[in-house]
């Protein structure tokens, strides 16, 4: 029984130790908020790894889009996709993705960006909601008005 | 019901998986030459690797002298369709040859000719059955211009005994919002994607070129339908629905995670000409074990609505599982208990997370008279390995060889097996 408890005790030292040591404390709160915002409006197509679907949702693992430029991928945030952009070693995605510039706030866009992009074996800089901001505005005003989900649900 | 199984079949697994752990100390039987033992079985079968890496195995078509042909949903060497040869009979390909320089999921053999589908046109090929040479100077467009915008793009295809091929238009949609797979966007009433996808297709099956203006819409209300097969038994059409994603996204009012893991029902139809199956209007809830309205159309779970008057399907499956072939078994090499009845490739689901997710096996329902006799059960699993959430093989075809042998396919590697019955 000790010997269970002591390699109990062992696995969570060992695996606490390779939880990701954050340079500043800000981006450990960022990504503590980010993973919430990953799991509520990511994770059902890009899946808890990461690793997307087959064909239909693309991978967030050490991809240049990911990893890239942070105003360009804020922009994939805020606008979505259509479908078919994507190609990863020679795959396209086929699932749109649903714009979130009326759902999310810059700051919440800005936390899950630093949070893919420093999880599942992804290592980039953090995105900041000034990223975001500026990714917003340049979006064209039809832009924002096709980003606006529908109110009048039936 | 199906829980049950789900959890027995989860158990099963996690028994092999420990006794495979425990090997050092167990004596277990060595796989025979080709034999792969990753494959659990009823007892009785055996399952043999033909052939692995190919790539995106889609559907497979057997001809008489038993070539497989392999149709992909990427090129491999530049090629979309393989031929596998088995020149020394021990059940591995020995001879793999490609051609065809575009990719698609539909293939199948019929009267001399292989039939293969790209993501919107439907070719064939001169094929000699009794040795598989495949005159590919005799390509011939039959069908085109079919709608292709990525999602559900597959054009499987099946042929009955009278001339005519039946093919898969997927709905290019979710459940045909204004805006797709965007939370809070409303149905679309009527869905504008129901005129050219949605449903199944008629063609000739020997006219050249022929589109909408040619084919008949032959049923309708249909997702979209990766299985289907003719069952020339009872000369009828038989399709598998992928059922809706995103219940507990959208409506976490109304489905929690775990029944929104298990909504809707992956569907079997039986299909007679002018069907209306209700999609995306209606889905099957399998927790209330009954058709209802969509929530994008005013569904709560409890509204049927105009899902009254729709085609019921004959068999109901847990959520998300994505049945992508469908074969019923006409050999007499399996248990006589198989003969008529339906296996069915599930590739596995992605919309159940945060849940587990599930499928990645074949399954197999008994028919009589071309209607089903009892619960489906599964038939060959271990297809996603150790961790089911990023499965190792994802079933993806089924073809029954004239030995009376199961062929299987999976697109995550490009594996054929080869599954057949001896009893011991």
């Amino acid at each position: 029984m000790k010997k269970i408890i002591s390699s109990i005790i062992g696995f969570f030292i060992i695996s606490s130790s390779f939880r990701l040591a954050p340079q500043q404390p800000g981006i450990k709160a960022s990504m503590d908020r980010g993973k919430k915002v990953y799991n509520a409006t990511c994770l059902a197509c890009h899946q808890a790894d990461g690793e997307g679907v087959q064909r239909m949702n693309p991978t967030l693992v050490k991809t240049k889009w990911v990893t890239g430029e942070r105003r360009a991928l804020a922009k994939i945030i805020l606008t979505g996709l259509k479908g078919g952009e994507i190609e990863i070693d020679g795959d396209n995605f086929h699932n749109p993705m649903p714009p979130q510039a009326a759902l999310l706030s810059d700051l919440q866009i800005a936390d899950v960006l630093t949070y893919v992009r420093n999880s599942f074996g992804n290592k980039a800089s953090a995105v900041t909601p000034a990223h975001v901001k500026a990714a917003r505005a340049t979006l064209s005003p039809s832009a924002v008005k096709l980003t606006t989900p529908s109110k009048k649900q039936k | 019901m199906y829980k049950l199984k789900f959890y027995a079949v989860l158990f099963s697994y996690l028994a092999i998986a420990v006794s495979a752990i425990g090997s050092d100390s167990t004596k277990i039987r060595k796989p025979r030459k080709s034999e792969d033992a990753s494959l659990v079985l009823p007892a009785g079968f055996k399952a043999t690797q033909v052939v692995a890496d190919l790539g995106r195995a889609r559907h497979i078509a057997i001809a008489a002298g038993g070539d497989v042909f392999v149709k992909l949903e990427k090129l491999k060497d530049g090629k979309g369709i393989y031929r596998l040869h088995d020149s020394d009979g021990d059940g591995k390909a020995d001879q793999i040859t490609g051609f065809g320089n575009y990719v698609g999921t539909g293939i199948a053999i019929k009267n001399g000719y292989l039939y293969a589908s790209s993501n919107s046109e439907v070719f064939r090929y001169k094929l000699n059955e009794k040795d598989g040479r495949v005159d590919e100077a005799s390509v011939e467009k039959i069908i085109t211009g079919l709608v292709d915008r990525g999602q559900h793009n597959s054009k499987s295809i099946t042929l009955d005994n009278a001339g005519n091929i039946y093919v898969n238009i997927g709905a290019p949609s979710n459940i045909c919002q204004v805006e797709d797979r965007t939370k809070g966007s409303p149905g679309q009433d009527p869905c504008p994607l129901l005129e050219t996808a949605g449903g199944i297709w008629q063609f000739k099956a020997d006219k050249l070129n022929q589109s909408y203006k040619e084919g008949i819409r032959y049923a309708t209300g249909l997702r979209n339908v990766v299985g289907l097969d003719w069952n020339t038994e009872v000369n009828d059409l038989y399709v598998m629905q992928h059922g809706r994603d995103m219940l507990f996204q959208f409506y976490p009012e109304l489905f929690d995670e775990k029944s929104g893991a298990e909504n809707p029902a992956e569907e079997m139809f039986r299909i007679k000409k002018g069907a209306d199956c209700g999609y995306p209007y209606c889905y099957f809830d399998n927790d209330k074990r009954q058709k209802l309205l969509n929530p994008e159309y005013g569904g709560d779970r409890l509204k049927v609505g105009t899902c009254e008057g729709k085609e019921k399907s004959i068999v109901q499956f847990p959520g998300h599982l994505a049945p992508n072939a469908l074969l019923f078994y006409t050999g007499n090499q399996f248990p006589a208990r198989y003969r008529n009845g339906a296996f069915v490739a599930f590739h596995g689901s992605w919309n159940r997370a945060p849940q587990p997710q599930a499928g990645y096996f074949v399954v197999f329902v008994p028919f009589k008279n071309g209607m089903p006799t009892g619960a489906w059960e599964v038939f060959a699993n271990g297809f996603a390995g150790p961790n089911i959430n990023r499965a190792k093989y994802r079933p993806c075809g089924l073809a029954q060889a004239p030995d009376g042998s199961l062929y299987v396919s999976e697109d995550n590697n490009g594996t054929v097996w080869k599954i057949s019955y001896s009893g011991k």
